[in-house]
């Protein structure tokens, strides 16, 4: 033995739900700013900038599901049971937005605006959704004899609703730096004016969740401020602070690609935190990845693949991204 | 909701959206593999037919991409949300495999999909037909994969029981697993079959109407070649399975069979047509062969198989629905079949493109293939109960604690979603079937060639704007 395999799977999982909330992230902003933009060329060339890799972008959740399932089974049926509302919305959105993609081109003139809505409104449901179950949960869920003995709706609570905004908020952050990067002329002038303010009340959403997670969770409270993790995690919301300030510098210059990237930073921070707040446990507030973990068979047959192929599909979606790199034009097509 | 249990809501959900799930892959598959045989003839022999079928069925490949990524995500977390006591119980093994389909098959698929719709003016032709063969790739190690859960779930293999959950100890055995082979290549074989009659029910359409005829003729052409070669091949396979299910699962096949007890000294019958009668024990108004059932089902004239009798009330499927279903499964099989034959007979006497009755008979199979996939599934996944995993586990204690409530909730949803959704993509994919290729020359394709000089393109779509003429993608690749 030796080898950690709940750490190394934990942190498997973390990085692929960390994929998938960076990069489907953009893509569902871009819906999230539907109604921001009335131009139908305009929402032609955002919808296009994500079409060839929003669909690489949420296998992301397919892994992080299907881990979860194969080596935290567990924590799979007891997180799955509880959210079960907010994940059947967030496939109706993620389903009514995907389809979206295809159909808005096909439909008659009569339905296009139809199918615009349903992307719109499809990203926001999804986002909620996902905001909504993060924020159930940091809350913790009830757990007896190995299952969910809570109720249907315990969900659903002041704090997860604030985290469901703050969800939008950060997708709308990343899906306007993308479109700074991706488009040009008055399109992407409107996203810099647009991402500003966005920038802002993402920093406040951070500040706001930072306070009630330790006011509410005395755990995390404890995680944070004491001796010496204080130290340690200072560098977390100076960084945050620097990046927030990196962004708005770079939007009001002539910088195409940076705030984009501050924006990926500024989220990876904030994933990071929670990662930190919520370390060890996979079923907060007391199962960790240790309980909840699958029989060692399963976790090493699936390592050895993981391992293996992880790298490959890293490079391959590289390739694609690099493949549609630059700007996506409508006038000249996309070269 | 209507008065079911939450364990019956619970199965109609996941059979429900199983259903409309199998339909996108079983294409996927088909259409997948279609394109890549498409553009390597194309650079082969440069005939530009094959270049226009393929950028006519990539567009109907994107929209049936589309829902099948969508309604299979439904799949990946409904095993957590409605069946949490199975995902916990057998998790190790069904979740291993599906993470493996994730990371061998969905990536690639997605990675290289966005290249083959839309890459053709970013890569050369040697790489996009790379990306097109990757995708082909992806779809196959996708149902192997998936296929191999599955069937582990029918004929459990190389596993323990530690502490009431399952471990798994032989991998091997897990995966090739006794029925997996059989079911392997019934399943992808069907979706090459379901596919060549969609295929070739488009082109018998449009010949009908005398359009894009040169298209239309090679459509057709390939498909009864596939059908004629791929019929028949699933018809040995099927009954390969069939003698593999008797070894494995004696009662599904007595249930599907509709045949009750042995007599002493009798032989099996084939029952053609009958109602099995769950609660009297017996099927009615039964049409019968004498030893025509020992002779298909045991492959002797004296065989003899199990009757649903000899297992315990509780432990039988329902003879009533899977002895229907797997009779359509078997009788669109016959149908095909003799599409094959007839399209190979007309073919000698050239004939394939002019029989009026053959081109209306090759349209009316077009959804055959996917209306066998359904029945098929049903026999095999209702024949499975009352057990989840089979022998293994049984369904009731499979199914998460949620209220009927919560559950008619969510089917309410998922029923009116579903149909809105999927039934308008379908319609869409309908629409672009029958508007039929581009042809060289024609106005469309003259609007099109329009669009990319002067119009504000939409360029990233895969499916040009067909009801909005004269914007579209630019299908120019190479010559």
């Amino acid at each position: 033995m030796g080898i950690d395999l709940p750490l190394i799977w934990a942190i498997i999982i973390g990085f692929g739900l960390m994929m998938y909330v960076i990069m489907d992230g953009f893509d569902l902003g871009i819906g999230i700013l539907f109604p921001f933009v009335h131009d139908r060329h305009d929402r032609d060339t955002m919808v296009n900038s994500v079409a060839p890799v929003w669909d690489g972008n949420e296998t992301w959740l397919v892994l992080g599901g299907a881990a979860l399932l194969a080596v935290f089974p567990l924590a799979y049926s007891v997180i799955l049971s509880a959210l079960y509302l907010p994940i059947v919305l967030m496939l109706g959105g993620l389903i009514w937005r995907g389809v979206a993609f295809e159909f808005r081109f096909k439909a008659d003139e009569a339905h296009k605006p139809f199918w615009d809505k349903a992307f719109a409104l499809g990203s926001y449901v999804a986002t909620l959704s996902q905001g909504f179950a993060i924020g159930a949960f940091i809350n913790g869920f009830k757990v007896a004899d190995g299952a969910y003995s809570g109720g249907g709706l315990d969900w659903l609570t002041p704090f997860s609703l604030f985290t469901g905004l703050g969800l939008v908020v950060a997708y709308a952050l990343l899906g306007s730096t993308w479109l700074v990067m991706k488009t040009e002329g008055a399109l992407q002038h409107r996203m810099r004016l647009l991402a500003q303010p966005v920038t802002m009340a993402m920093l406040a959403m951070i500040a706001i969740v930072s306070l009630w997670t330790p006011l509410a969770h005395p755990a995390v409270a404890a995680r944070w401020f004491s001796l010496p993790n204080i130290v340690f995690f200072a560098p977390v919301p100076i960084l945050v602070l620097l990046s927030t300030w990196a962004i708005l510098r770079t939007l009001r210059r002539d910088s195409h690609s940076a705030p984009f990237l501050f924006a990926l930073f500024l989220l990876f921070l904030g994933y990071s935190g929670l990662a930190i707040s919520l370390w060890p446990n996979i079923i907060p507030p007391s199962i960790s990845i240790w309980d909840a973990a699958a029989p060692p068979q399963s976790m090493g047959f699936t390592l050895v693949g993981a391992l293996f192929i992880i790298p490959f599909i890293l490079g391959y979606t590289a390739w694609s991204y690099y493949v549609f790199r630059g700007k996506v034009r409508t006038g000249e097509g996309y070269h | 909701m209507l008065g079911l249990t939450a364990l019956e809501l619970a199965r109609i959900q996941f059979g429900f959206t199983v259903s409309f799930h199998i339909v996108f892959p079983a294409i996927t598959i088909g259409l997948a593999s279609y394109l890549a045989v498409l553009e390597g003839l194309w650079l082969w022999s440069n005939d530009t037919v094959y270049r226009d079928l393929y950028h006519f069925w990539s567009k109907i490949f994107a929209v049936n991409f589309a829902m099948g990524v969508v309604s299979g995500l439904v799949m990946a977390y409904q095993f957590g949300t409605n069946w949490s006591y199975f995902s916990a119980f057998a998790g190790s093994i069904t979740g291993p495999l599906l993470t493996y389909e994730v990371l061998t098959a969905f990536f690639l698929e997605a990675g290289f999909l966005g290249v083959a719709l839309f890459g053709w003016n970013k890569v050369g032709p040697g790489l996009h037909f790379f990306a097109t063969v990757m995708v082909a790739t992806g779809t196959l190690i996708s149902a192997s994969w998936i296929v191999a859960s599955n069937s582990w779930m029918h004929t459990p293999d190389g596993f323990e029981i530690i502490n009431g959950r399952v471990v798994p100890v032989d991998w091997l055995k897990v995966i090739f697993n006794p029925s997996y082979p059989y079911r392997l290549s019934h399943m992808v074989v069907a979706a090459y079959l379901a596919t060549a009659l969609f295929v070739g029910a488009s082109g018998a359409w449009h010949l009908l109407k005398r359009r894009h005829t040169r298209t239309a003729r090679t459509m057709l052409s390939m498909a009864m070649w596939m059908v004629l070669v791929v019929a028949p091949l699933q018809i040995a396979i099927g009954d390969a399975l069939g003698l593999n299910t008797l070894k494995h699962q004696p009662a599904k096949i007595a249930a599907v069979e509709g045949h009750w007890e042995n007599k002493p000294g009798a032989t099996v019958p084939l029952i053609l047509f009958g109602w099995p009668d769950m609660a009297s024990e017996t099927t009615r108004y039964g049409v019968e062969i004498p030893y025509l059932g020992s002779l298909i089902l045991t492959h002797d004239w004296n065989g003899r198989i199990p009757g649903l009798k000899e297992f315990a009330p509780e432990d039988r499927p329902d003879s009533t629905i899977v002895f229907w279903s797997f009779r359509v499964m078997v009788g669109l099989g016959a149908l095909m079949l003799l599409l094959g034959m007839w399209s190979l007979w007309l073919r000698w006497h050239q004939r394939l493109f002019r029989s009026k009755l053959f081109l209306r008979f090759a349209v009316m199979m077009g959804p055959s293939g996917l209306i066998a996939i359904l029945t098929g599934w049903y026999t095999t996944e209702i024949g499975r109960q009352p057990w989840v995993v089979y022998g293994v586990m049984r369904t009731k204690d499979a199914v998460s604690n949620h209220s009927a409530l919560a559950l008619s909730t969510t089917l309410i949803v998922i029923l009116v979603m579903y149909f809105a959704v999927f039934g308008t993509g379908v319609s869409y994919m309908l629409k672009l079937v029958a508007k039929g290729p581009e042809e060289p020359g024609s106005k469309d394709a003259r609007d099109e060639s329009d669009a990319q000089n002067r119009r504000p393109a939409r360029p990233l779509s895969a499916v040009p704007d067909l009801f909005d003429p004269g914007v579209g993608e630019t299908p120019t690749g190479k010559e």
